[in-house]
Formats: structure tokens, sequence, C-alpha cells
């Protein structure tokens, strides 16, 4: 067990004392209330902090909690610890039920995904007031007992919100902690992205919902027994939503204590000030900070501390590079960039296939970007995949990758069909790809983008050992002073080789590049030519999209030419490129 | 589920059609600034009911027609709305920190006008409250109807001038692609000035409609926001006409629900639709 691990215990433990100490009852009310929305909000930051889903919809799977316990222990007799588990499960497959339909639609993102989720609690709250789950005039519990766990009953009330609130902590914590909370991280930065990389998001998305609500359920199950009388006016309303939101963004959403701290603060602050002599005065005061701390500190108390770290490893990255000087001023480290290239042996393909395109296609509406190819790509080799500009050959790398799916044909790695598998599935599988226009996850460390790539690629690395590799790659790749930077600290030529030390984490068999030279110096690329070709040589087959010739000839075993999506020539370099087809195709036919 | 008769259904549908204007007039400012600036901007709902509760104390107090609020009331929410893009401005704030700060307007609002006008439900006392005609045997009131023609015109003449005008097409470009639309030499800045004050001078005018036709509490400023989302984003972000044609689609369906069901039932349709609409043709935002 782990210091946070046994410090929220112990805290628990602390804080469960309270009942015992004869402190006046409204400490205990009080105390209740902070560890209500801490439930609250911590378990909304497990979808929403954690992935960027913002979810207008908490309101929902507290509502069904509430009103499980209602109906359960109100109208049929339960007796009310019973009812718990129901007011967990029953939103946890409400929540799963709702995440099966709306992520698969790609586009309900942002603002739009909040929205669909406010919209679903308005009509669970119409469904629930127009049938005899409450039927219009509330529910009382006013008759259930409530357990006896403290001295009193409101004791009793305030030790279970506790308990509740430890457990959602303790989960919130382990959540972002797991592969699961890395996963997430990296949908909240570019979901396309971590899918390729091997996040099954689909899944993951839904775990995390129905973490969310069932916690989400178990606050509202309590609170039930709490206010004694339920209506669907209280409980499925605007504010709960937005205050989970607000405690969260106050808090900072991105780390695990953030909506906690959030959850803290303003519980407090209503609390004193609807308890003081000015009520409004202290509401109008609450929307004044909030107004400040989104201006001033959009990401939070925890993001602006997070931000002073990242900041200050930027710093001592700049100044590890001042004291290197120019030696690795262009990447590589010293040792990298004195392999002589000409030692590098040339690996012979062997001629086993190792990924076999027949008839593959992609149309998009009317364009056909991709049209019935037939490729063969051989273990160990280097194959440059060349065409004019919108000739096909990023689409073949989006299909063959899983980003897009495709309109028809096959194609099959190591043997394996992969035809209709989502993206993740490929690159476990042992395909790994680069970005033409780099797309790091912004909000993680440099190393951190790597170690994603490890843990969830082909490799499916444990975390430690994934650091490890990780670090390696950085190493290998040059940025190994850049580890704990954030990619808004790279140029153009460092995020292009991040791109690569990401490829290489995964420990893929096959690469596929897509022009990671464009935009590079010639002493860059000279660089990276050395790069690839030693990706290479640690046993990883590429397919390699580029315009630059020289390093076209430099590197490719053979070369398949791409035109308007049909694949037009294969073959070794210098006879493909004196194809009276291929050069018909970048220059246009003669005139007879 | 008894079936009604066909004079009240056609009067239900009528009831529908004017709430339905009031849903789009007061989206139509909300869903300006969020396709064309980027903000959700929930203070929207905040100055719709400020406005309402100034015209209520001019009529009450002042015994000024309410209608002459017309004439007051958007040029100074026009000066307001510009001053809030102006210290927006001042930071890059993403759509959803701008929701999260307009929110706390909202609040701040709302505590103003609770703690001048106090919690309880104010009626606005004019002239038009009882004023109604008949036509083909349907009730008309006044006060809706002035809602809805307002409502109509307002929104037909942004679309007019959107279209037709040199700073709607800049607007548009602006909302298109911020920095290329700066590089043709558009004033980025100075356009979502006037936008915000336009916007907020659009919630001015909806809410002396909102006074004339409605019962007014401040507790009822977050009741509003559900429905008039729906409208907007049926009706399509930045959109002058769509606001309207969805608030009256859903406005009609809700009334004949409620007409055909209870009312009890009325807010699952706009809800269900919203929902529909975001998973079958989403990204159109």
């Amino acid at each position: 067990m782990n210091k946070t691990f046994s410090g929220i215990l112990a805290a628990g433990a602390l804080l469960a004392v309270v009942p015992w100490l004869g402190l006046p009852a409204f400490y205990e009310s009080f105390l209740y209330l902070i560890a209500h929305w801490v439930i609250l909000a911590m378990s909304w930051n497990i979808l929403s902090g954690y992935s960027g889903y913002f979810s207008f919809g908490h309101g929902v799977f507290y509502g069904v909690g509430m009103y499980a316990t209602a109906g359960l222990a109100g109208k049929l007799d339960w007796p009310f610890l019973a009812t718990l588990p129901m007011a967990v499960l029953i939103p946890a497959v409400l929540g799963v039920l709702l995440g099966a339909v709306v992520f698969r639609v790609k586009a309900v993102r942002g603002e739009l995904f909040a929205l669909l989720t406010l919209a679903v609690t308005f009509v669970v709250a119409t469904i629930i007031i127009n049938t005899r789950i409450d039927g219009g005039p509330g529910v009382y519990l006013m008759s259930v007992a409530v357990p006896k766990f403290g001295p009193s009953a409101s004791s009793s009330l305030y030790l279970m919100a506790l308990t509740g609130a430890v457990l959602t902590a303790l989960i919130a914590y382990k959540v972002q902690q797991s592969k699961l909370g890395v996963g997430l991280s990296a949908i909240h930065d570019d979901e396309d992205v971590a899918e390729v990389m091997g996040v099954p998001t689909y899944g993951y998305k839904l775990l995390a919902l129905a973490l969310s609500s069932g916690l989400a359920g178990l606050a509202g199950g309590i609170h039930a027994l709490f206010v004694q009388y339920v209506t669907v006016g209280e409980t499925f309303n605007i504010t709960v939503p937005l205050t989970v939101v607000l405690m969260s963004c106050l808090g900072g959403s991105r780390h695990w204590a953030g909506p906690a701290v959030g959850a803290v603060l303003i519980t407090s602050m209503l609390y004193f000030f609807t308890a003081g002599n000015n009520p409004v005065l202290g509401k109008a005061l609450v929307g004044v900070v909030l107004i400040v701390v989104i201006l001033f500190m959009p990401n939070g108390v925890m993001g602006y501390f997070m931000k002073r770290r990242a900041q200050a490893a930027a710093r001592r990255s700049r100044e590890i590079e001042q004291s290197l000087g120019s030696v690795v001023h262009a990447g590589l480290t010293p040792e990298a960039a004195k392999a002589p290239a000409a030692q590098v042996p040339a690996a012979e393909p062997s001629g086993q296939t190792l990924l076999e395109a027949r008839g593959l296609s992609k149309a998009f509406k009317g364009v056909q970007a991709l049209s019935e190819v037939d490729l063969q790509v051989y273990k160990g080799e280097i194959l440059g995949l060349l065409g004019p500009n919108g000739s096909g050959k990023s689409t073949f790398i989006n299909v063959v990758s899983g980003h897009y799916a495709a309109t028809g044909g096959t194609y099959a790695f190591e043997g394996r069909e992969l035809v209709g598998k989502a993206a993740h599935e490929v690159a476990q599988s042992g395909i790994a790809r680069t970005y033409q226009i780099p797309r790091p996850f912004m909000n993680m460390t440099v190393l951190e983008n790597v170690i994603l790539s490890a843990m969830f690629g082909g490799a499916a690395m444990s975390r430690p050992r994934a650091t490890e590799e990780a670090k390696r790659c950085l190493e290998f790749t040059g940025l190994a002073h850049k580890a704990d930077s954030l990619p808004d600290d790279l140029n153009l030529h460092q995020r292009k080789f991040l791109e690569l030390a990401r490829a290489l984490a995964a420990r893929p068999r096959l690469v596929l590049l897509d022009e990671v030279l464009s935009g590079m110096t010639p002493s860059e690329i000279d660089e990276a030519i050395v790069l690839i070709r030693r990706i290479r040589d640690q046993g990883a087959t590429i397919v390699f999209v580029e315009h630059v010739m020289r390093a076209v000839m430099a590197l490719c075993d053979r070369v398949a030419v791409l035109n308007h999506g049909k694949l037009i020539a294969v073959g070794p370099a210098k006879q493909v490129m004196s194809d009276p087809q291929v050069v018909s195709a970048y220059l246009g036919k003669p005139h007879a | 589920m008894t079936l009604p008769s066909l004079n009240l259904l056609l009067q239900s549908i009528l009831s529908g059609v004017f709430i339905g204007a009031l849903y789009g007039l007061i989206g139509l400012g909300l869903g300006l600034t969020w396709g064309l600036l980027r903000q959700i901007n929930l203070a929207h709902f905040g100055l719709v009911f400020l406005a309402a509760y100034l015209s209520y104390q001019m009529a009450t107090v002042g015994q000024i027609d309410p209608l002459l609020a017309l004439l007051v009331l958007p040029p100074l929410f026009f000066l307001f709305g510009a001053l809030m893009q102006w210290v927006l401005s001042k930071f890059s704030i993403t759509p959803f920190n701008s929701l999260l700060a307009t929110f706390g307007l909202t609040v701040v609002l709302e505590s103003i006008i609770q703690g001048i006008w106090t919690a309880d439900f104010r009626r606005l006392e004019s002239g038009y409250n009882d004023l109604k005609f008949k036509v083909f045997g349907l009730f008309v009131p006044v006060p809706e109807l002035i809602t809805f023609c307002l409502a109509v015109g307002i929104a037909v003449a942004i679309w007019a001038a959107m279209r037709y005008t040199d700073l709607g097409k800049a607007l548009r470009a602006m909302a298109e692609d911020g920095p290329i639309a700066a590089a043709f030499g558009i004033n980025q800045k100075g356009l979502s000035l006037i936008l915000a004050g336009v916007c907020a001078a659009l919630a001015a005018i909806a809410g002396v409609c909102l006074a004339l036709t409605f019962t007014l509490a401040p507790s009822q400023i977050f009741a509003w926001v559900g429905v008039v989302f729906a409208a907007v984003m049926l009706g399509g972000l930045g959109s002058p006409l769509g606001p309207l044609v969805a608030g009256i689609i859903i406005g009609v369906s809700e009334a004949i629900t409620m007409a055909v069901a209870s009312p009890s039932w009325a807010p699952i349709v706009s809800f269900s639709l919203l929902i529909i609409m975001l998973l079958l043709r989403p990204g159109k935002g």
C-alpha cells in the first residue's frame, strides 16, 4: 500500500472520531454535507475530469440512486442498508446503457456531451414524476430506520457519508494511478491518437462512466435518508451538475484530489454564508469567487500547483540544454550522432510477408481515396510509399492503423485479418504509426507520452517496465533531457522525434511513418535517416511515406507508388522511378 | 388519455406557438454568442430576468408603459454586454470555462435580483395583461402576440443583417476562422464587442416580453435553461432563424403533449427531441 492510499485511510479514520468528541450537532451536519459533496464531485471527476467528457448529467445518476433508496426503503419497506447496493447498481447500469449509445457517436464530445447528459436528466425526471416511482407528491422516508453506527442518527448519517467519501477517494486515486487513468487522460488530450496507440477508448469511457454513476448513486442513496423527503424538483435540477462541475474546476479536474479540495471550499463557503446573516450576499460571493477562479486559475487549485511543477522541469531541461551546448542542439545524443551510417548493415528483407493488403479500398462519400490496393510488405524491409499529393498514401496508413474503416478489401498482419478491428486492437497486434503533423498529448510530459505508448501498444508493458522502455526510447531519439517537459516546450523537429519515440516504445513489428522528415532541415534529415535505419535494425519493418527523395533513395529497399488511390508500381527504387507510369504521375504526360 | 376537442387542441397549439416564440427570442442571443464567439453565455438568462425585473419596476413604480422599456433597456444592456465581452477578451477562455464563469455571473445577478425584489413571485400589472381578442373562435392574448411579433421581426432582421451587410459577413467569416479573418483585415475585437452588446440587448428585449407574459421569481432563472438550450441546439448554433423555428416546434409539441397527456409530461418532448438530434445529426454545432 502506498503513502497516498494509507493517507486517505488515515484521514478517514481521524474524521470518524468526530461523533464521539461531543461537539455541537451542527458540526456533524456540516461535515456530512462536505462528505456528500466530496463523493459527488470526485465521482463526477472519474469520467469527466480524467477523460474530458464533461457531463451535466451527474444529477441523473445521483437522483436515480436517491429514488432507488427512496422507493425501496420508503415504499417497499426494505431496510435502508439493503437499498444501498441497488442505489449504486441501478445508476451504474443506467450509465452503461447511456454510454453504450452516446459513446458510439463520435461527434458527441465537449459541449454536446454536456448538453446531451443534461437533457437525459430532464427526460428521466419526467418519467419518474409521471410513474409510480414518484407520481408527483414526492416520497417520504420518515419511517425508515437509520442504521446505528454512531451515538445519534445524524452521526450515523455522517459516518456513512464519510465512508462513502473515503471509498470514492480511494477509487478516484486508484483509477488515476492505473492503466485506466493513463488511458483516460490520453482520451482527454486526443482521443483519436489514444485509440491508435492502443487505448480501448470506448471500453474505458464506459467503465469510467459506470464507476462515476455508481458512486453518485451511493451519495444519492445516503442523501435520501438524510433529507427524508425526496422530490423530483429538488433532485433533478441543474444545481447538482453545476455545483459538481464548479467544485471540480475550482479544485482542479486533472488531479484526483482536486474535486475534494473544491468540494470542501465551496461547501464551507455556502454553509457559512447561508448560515450567517446575509445568505443572499453569500450566494453572490460564491458567484464572484467562481468568476475570479475561472478567469485567473483556469486549471483550478491543484492544476495551478501542477503547472508550477511542470514549469520548473522545463527550466531544468533548458539549463541542461545550455550546459551541453551545441552537441545536442539538433536532437541526437552524442553517441547516436556519432554512429556512422555506413556501418549499419542493410538488413536483407526476408521475403516473408508481414502485411498483406488485398483490394484495400477507402471511399469518402464520392471520393475514392484508396482503390483496390494489393500490396505486400515483407518482414524486415523498409518500404517507401510514394505518390503525388492526394494519391492516398496517408489514407493507406490511416486505414492500416485502423483510424479509418476500409470500405472494401481486406488486410492481414502476420496472417491475422485486421479489417473491421478497432484501432486499439490494431495497435495491440504490433503496428505503430506516427503523424505527419505531430499530435502529442499536450497535458502529459514527454516521458508520459512515451510511457503511454509502451503500456498500451503491442508490447503491453507494466508501468515500471514501460517507464524504463520510455526512457530508453527518449535516449535513443535524443530527447532524454526533455523527459519532464510538456510538448509545448518542444520545437517541431523534437516533436517529430517524440512521434518516433512513441512509435518505438510500443515495440512494434511494423512502423508506419507518415512524412516524418517534412519541415526538417537537411542536417536534421541526416539524423532522422540514421535513426530510421536503427529502428529497422532493432527488428521492425517500416512503411515510409515520404517526399524527400534523398531519404527515400537512401533508406528504402523497395518503393510502392500510388496515384489517384491506385497502386501503379512497386519494386526496387531505381527501377520504379524510371517506370513511365510513375514519371507521368509526377510530371504529367509528355505531348506526343 | 382522452382526445381534447378540436377547438381546445387549436388553442393549445396557438399557445405553444406563443411560448415557442419566447423560447426562440431568449435562445437567439444565446445561440449567436455560442456559435459566433464560442462562448456559452449562461448569464444571458440572468440578463433576461434582470431586464424583466427592471421593466416590472418601471411599470409598477414609475407607471411607465412596459413597451417604453423596450426603448430604454436594450441600449443599456448593449453597453453592459460589450463591457462584459471586453473583460472576457482579456482572458483566453475555453467555451467550457466561459460557461462556468458566466454561471458565476448568473448567480451574482440572481442574488442581486433576490436582494432587491425578494424571492417572492412578482407580476407586472399593465394595461396589456387582460387584452385579448378572438379570431376564428380562438383567443389571442395581446402580450403573447407582441412577444411573437417581436421574436419574428428581430430574428428576420438579424438574419438579413448577417446575410446582406458587410458587418454580418465579417461576423460569419470571423466565426468560421478567426485568425484568417483577422489576416484579411477584420477587426475581431471590435466585432465581438458589438456582437456581445447586441446579444445582451436581445436579452433585454426578451426580458421585457417575459415580464409581459410570465410571473417572475429569481429561482425561475434556471428553469428556462434546459428548454432554451434545446431550442438553440435544435436550431443550430449561430443561426438567427433556427432557434425561433426550433422554439416554436418545441412549444407546439409541448402544448400538444399537455393537451393530450398531462402537463407534467411536457418536458419529455423537447429533451427527447434534443437527444435524438444530438445523436443523429451531430457535429453541426
